[in-house]
């Protein structure tokens, strides 16, 4: 007779599903800390360096701000798509191609940007990001190739493109043949939000893409034909939604707005194109969205615990000579954690043997 | 070690409150010592290029211990990161910093001029500023002797170059290899494959395949993963590792590696800041200066093979060989350095065509 059983519950915890993510945080600073222990660090300096002392400068915020950033915008996008059962995987390439589009803008009026430049760069970068996923959605819709497979791939390609242009066209001619594009000129640079940080306009760009994935998602009827068709697609057949329109406006949508991340970042914290411009944002978003149940103000959160993670990484090995392994380690254990406590959104647990349940019962929710 | 045992005793008594005090005291334990600070590309476990810089930063640690300490940041990617980690490096005291990748130019250039009291040392890069010095080594001068052992070791005739990036260091260095190649055995060629990337062990090894299976009997890397050794290991054929001495990797296939050795320069610039003299200059040092080496020769390698390579070192040292002496026609067959001359470093530091010989494009 066990002494903690799991037991289903009729239907799915609202409670649980916001307090997992709090518990999964919980116990990867409790493994975290006798993960230091056991490297013979001291595990309260060790977890103060690595998640609380990269908050404690206006700069340090505004850092968070900045990597936290493009992981918001590719992941509020990813979510809605996820949410209709659309799996664009392909972000990072996405992303890329913002960057190209974008950056090209900037590179083909470099000398001769006024006000207009960088307005036109972002219309650039978001179209450039739709272009690329408006691939896997006419595959998806036209032959049924699975968008997962499509886009993925489609990333590698983005990547290898950007790699021809830095070093064919976008190379700098006074650059000593370095694959980097010239560094762009001040019309072409997002303005900075706070003086003394890096915090740009893109985090604004974020912010508003929080708000509007939450006005989508919960106030329109558009919204409202996601979600049924991603629970239950028959339904929505029945109720004459068009799943093929779906399908394209949440690729289009989420391929926008991780082009106007990938402009973010060029025309912001790097200032040129440069044959590596993401440490692979777009992958990294696919954890966030989940990690904020895909929801756009979970997604906000979760995209700055994220960028904590690869802060305070570096921070750690600043301030105390840990391995920067660690940051990979953290970011595992969290998604581990939150994995594992999800089940206790299905089920609850009971204590002890006694109990209103038939036991069959409970032994089938210990097995499955 | 002695970072840890540090740790732990100034720090570990206390709980968070007493964090900021022993960091206090730390500073206040260290007020003589210079704070030094090193920024990688790759981990420090790369065995390659990142490892070699911290073999460097070692060497500072052992001869100037007591008067600088030194902190290191690995695997900092090249773009919007870097900024971040050296800023994050100059305003917790490093008064001395060392970006060692070239994408950390302009991140570099940017944190240096809202810090105008630190120095900064940027590897392979060409921006140079009042407190930003350049360095880097000519890497092709090694390529050249190995180039002169490949000529005599290869069967087939022809040999398989992975290339990281199409930048000019790796493209000189392809040609100064298949000059001396040709030298020695005007039959040979060399076939080149790009993984763009500078360590990335998965690409490394399926490159190395790929060309072994295209016939090559000899491979070598200007990447810094030990992949491409353990497959040429693997595979029963030869390869010269890159940047460190990757012998226990493949230790019958490693003919020998170049070795970058950074250790001297180090410790001298750190030296030259502590006395006041350092200067941002920039600096380019091959064989002569200690800088490029070569790992122990493979007993494989016959006697007069192994004095060749060593004359020929013994050669640019003295000054009477030079990697690029005319004439030197590239692939089209058009000379590019005319006989009786030798390439001005100018040439090299732009180099973006081949020599006749290599097999392949660059991307243009």
């Amino acid at each position: 007779m066990a002494l903690i059983r799991l037991e289903p519950r009729g239907q799915a915890s609202q409670a649980m599903l916001y307090l997992t993510p709090v518990l999964a945080v919980v116990l990867t600073l409790a493994a975290g800390f006798l993960l230091f222990a056991a490297l013979g660090f001291d595990p309260v300096a060790a977890l103060y360096a690595f998640f609380i002392e990269p908050l404690t400068t206006t700069r340090g915020l505004g850092e968070l701000a900045v990597k936290a950033t493009p992981l918001v915008l590719c992941a509020v996008g990813l979510a809605i798509g996820f949410r209709a059962n659309v799996w664009n995987i392909g972000a990072e390439g996405q992303f890329t191609l913002g960057a190209i589009a974008g950056g090209g803008v900037a590179l083909a009026f470099y000398g001769e940007g006024g006000w207009w430049l960088l307005p036109l760069m972002v219309v650039a970068g978001a179209a450039g990001g739709m272009a690329w996923a408006a691939i896997p959605a006419f595959l998806r819709t036209r032959f049924n190739a699975s968008e997962i497979l499509t886009s993925l791939m489609l990333t590698y390609v983005a990547l290898l493109l950007l790699s021809l242009l830095v070093n064919g066209p976008y190379r700098d001619p006074d650059g000593y043949s370095f694959p980097e594009s010239r560094l762009f000129e001040e019309a072409a640079v997002m303005p900075i939000l706070i003086e003394g940080t890096r915090v740009h306009l893109g985090s604004l760009f974020a912010l508003l893409a929080v708000a509007g994935g939450w006005v989508l998602m919960a106030r329109t009827f558009v919204g409202f034909q996601i979600k049924v068709i991603g629970l239950t697609p028959m339904a929505a057949g029945y109720a004459g939604f068009d799943q093929k329109r779906i399908i394209w406006l949440t690729l289009l949508l989420s391929g926008g707005l991780a082009g106007l991340a990938g402009l973010c970042e060029v025309a912001g914290p790097i200032g040129q194109i440069m044959p590596s411009i993401s440490p692979g944002y777009g992958f990294t978003a696919i954890i966030v969205a989940f990690l904020g149940r895909l929801h756009p103000v979970g997604i906000l959160l979760a995209g700055l615990l994220m960028a904590l993670s690869f802060i305070g990484g570096e921070a750690a090995q600043i301030g105390l000579g840990l391995p920067k392994a660690i940051t990979g380690v953290f970011q595992g254990m969290l998604l581990f954690f939150l994995l594992a406590t999800d089940v206790l959104i299905r089920y609850r647990l009971r204590f002890g043997t006694k109990g209103p349940v038939v036991k069959g019962v409970a032994a089938k929710g210990v097995a499955a | 070690m002695d970072r840890r045992t540090f740790g732990k005793t100034a720090l570990g008594l206390a709980g968070a409150a007493a964090v900021t005090l022993g960091m206090g005291a730390g500073t206040a334990l260290a007020q003589q010592k210079m704070k030094v600070g090193f920024v990688y590309v790759g981990p420090v476990s790369d065995f390659g290029w990142s490892y070699q810089h911290d073999q460097g930063r070692l060497a500072v640690e052992k001869a100037l211990g007591d008067k600088v300490t030194t902190t290191f940041v690995e695997n900092v990617p090249e773009g919007a990161d870097a900024e971040r980690v050296i800023d994050q490096l100059a305003s917790t005291g490093h008064k001395m910093i060392f970006t060692t990748s070239f994408g950390y130019m302009n991140p570099t250039l940017k944190v240096a001029q809202r810090h105008p009291n630190v120095m900064f040392e940027h590897a392979t890069g060409y921006k140079r500023s009042k407190n930003l010095a350049t360095y880097a080594a000519r890497f092709y001068e090694g390529r050249t002797v190995i180039g002169l052992i490949a000529g005599k070791m290869t069967k087939k005739n022809v040999i398989g170059y992975i290339g990281s990036v199409p930048i000019p260091e790796v493209v000189s260095g392809i040609n100064a290899f298949t000059l001396a190649l040709r030298e020695v055995n005007p039959q040979a060629e060399v076939r080149v494959v790009w993984v763009n990337s500078w360590y990335d062990p998965g690409k490394e090894a399926d490159a190395a395949k790929a060309l072994i299976d295209q016939g090559v009997d000899i491979i070598v890397q200007h990447t810094d993963s030990a992949a491409p050794v353990q497959t040429a290991q693997e595979r029963g054929i030869y390869v010269f590792g890159q940047a460190s001495d990757m012998t226990r990797f493949g230790p019958k296939a490693h003919l020998t590696a170049i070795v970058d050795d950074w250790t001297f320069y180090y410790v001298d610039r750190v030296k030259a800041a502590l006395d006041g003299t350092w200067k941002p200059i920039d600096t380019w040092g091959g064989i002569k200066s200690g800088m490029v080496g070569l790992a122990p020769y493979n007993t494989a390698i016959p006697g007069d093979v192994v004095a060749m390579a060593e004359k020929a070192k013994a050669d640019i040292m003295a000054g009477t060989r030079h990697s690029f002496t005319g004439p030197i026609k590239d692939q089209s067959g058009k000379v590019m350095i005319p006989a009786g001359k030798h390439a001005t470093d100018e040439q090299i530091l732009k180099m973006d065509w081949f020599v006749e010989g290599v097999v392949g494009k660059l991307p243009k």
